[in-house]
């Protein structure tokens, strides 16, 4: 039974019977005992969960990378100390304590991957996608990025150097990309409508300015 | 006791499509988000710690047929039975995140820095080598980067070591540095000229001088 399809001789409620996938109901079974043992209060896990699918994702990042290309000193503050400069716009914490923003140049491509797990900054970023959590992205990053790159339809100049760094500790990098020609009178909003997800990962580039 | 990661996937040779994802998608069935706001939440309990929970997920036998909410559910079902929490004195939680602490929780976050316990071993453009040994416990050194030249290029102070923390036996700070080797060093004839440099952080007792 599908999940919006209301049980024939139930008045219509708020929760619907319906039968539970096997996955469902372990991870009903799962809260339910982490609740009685008195680990997790459910409410809780609503909170978190709003926070990470309306709150917390790539539009947080692009604001950062916005500033950073608005403003010098800013920028430089990022790339010396990107923890402290992502603060001073409301954005820190979990899995973003230690950031390291890393940045594009003309010369240089930076991408970003967790060979041994799905290590990624939630703080700037969000929850990660499928992808950057998967077997091939993971295996192939770090010794074919320009395959990988190709597979996003980013095509490198061969003189470009690029830059891989594999997240294997706490330490949380930020792609900042470099800034589109012709984006020169932008607002800073404007500006944030460009930078994509995946080119804060370094799988991507900006958006090209109208 | 051999110690086997399935999570280590750096240059291994997986031929899958990286299969692209729209933005804001952060989650594929409705369980998901139930699953990722219940590992977050457990994190205050003290139940585990990241380190254990990622050496869980990567030691799972079916790791590679899970997708990663599956991985994450698996992992924590197999902690709440190891640690006993179905037993008559399940350990008490050091913590329980309610509600009205999560946006506090999220961005405060957990610092892994830690108080140095003595001078770092290794400066900025130290010429290092990486252990070759295979550690029969959870570590956060590449295969690929065992045995391998590469230069230090940050330094980022002391940090939790994962390889004593997941075994429960205690933070063991290490110094923690970033660093880069070229693609030949890991790779050798194996790839086509990339141009790339690839960077792990590795903790002081992965490296020796080179």
């Amino acid at each position: 039974m599908s999940e919006h399809e209301h049980h024939p001789h139930e008045p219509h409620s708020e929760h619907p019977q319906r039968t539970l996938s096997p996955i469902e109901l372990r991870v009903r079974a799962l809260e339910t005992l982490l609740t009685e043992k008195g680990y997790i209060d459910p409410a809780a896990l609503d909170v978190l969960i709003d926070a990470y699918q309306t709150k917390i994702g790539p539009r947080n990042g692009a604001r950062v990378v916005a500033r950073a290309w608005c403003d010098a000193e800013f920028r430089r503050w990022l790339l010396a100390d990107a923890t402290a400069a992502i603060a001073s716009l409301g954005m820190s914490g979990r899995q973003g304590e230690h950031m390291v923003a890393v940045e594009n140049t003309p010369q240089v491509h930076n991408l970003v991957v967790c060979t041994l797990c799905s290590c990624y900054p939630w703080a700037v970023l969000g929850l990660p996608p499928t992808w950057y959590k998967s077997a091939p992205y993971r295996a192939r990053a770090v010794k074919d990025p320009r395959g990988v790159l190709r597979e996003f339809g980013v095509e490198l100049p061969e003189s470009t150097q690029i830059r891989i760094w594999d997240s294997t500790a706490e330490v949380r990098y930020l792609v900042l990309p470099q800034r589109p020609a012709g984006s020169e009178g932008l607002s800073e909003q404007q500006l944030a409508d460009l930078v994509s997800r995946d080119s804060m990962i370094g799988t991507g580039l900006p958006g090209a300015a109208e | 006791m051999s110690y086997h990661s399935n999570a280590d996937l750096g240059g291994q040779d997986v031929r899958d499509a990286i299969v692209m994802e729209p933005e804001g998608e952060f989650f594929h069935a409705p369980w998901e988000p139930r699953v990722m706001a219940l590992v977050v939440a457990m994190g205050p309990t003290g139940l585990s710690n990241i380190d254990l929970n990622r050496a869980t997920r990567e030691t799972l036998p079916n790791y590679r047929d899970l997708t990663y909410y599956e991985i994450w559910l698996a992992a924590l079902e197999k902690l709440v039975l190891e640690r006993g929490v179905l037993s008559d004195a399940p350990p008490p939680p050091k913590q329980v995140l309610r509600a009205e602490l999560v946006a506090a929780a999220i961005s405060k976050g957990s610092s892994f820095s830690r108080t140095p316990t003595g001078p770092a071993r290794f400066a900025l453009g130290a010429r290092v080598r990486t252990i070759a040994a295979t550690p029969s416990h959870h570590t956060r050194l590449p295969a690929y980067a065992r045995g391998k030249a590469g230069v230090v290029e940050r330094v980022h102070g002391a940090h939790v070591f994962p390889d004593t923390n997941a075994q429960g036996l205690g933070e063991s700070p290490q110094w923690l540095y970033t660093v880069a080797f070229d693609e030949k060093e890991l790779w050798g004839g194996q790839i086509l000229k990339q141009q790339s440099t690839i960077s792990v952080d590795a903790f002081e007792p992965y490296l020796e001088p080179a």
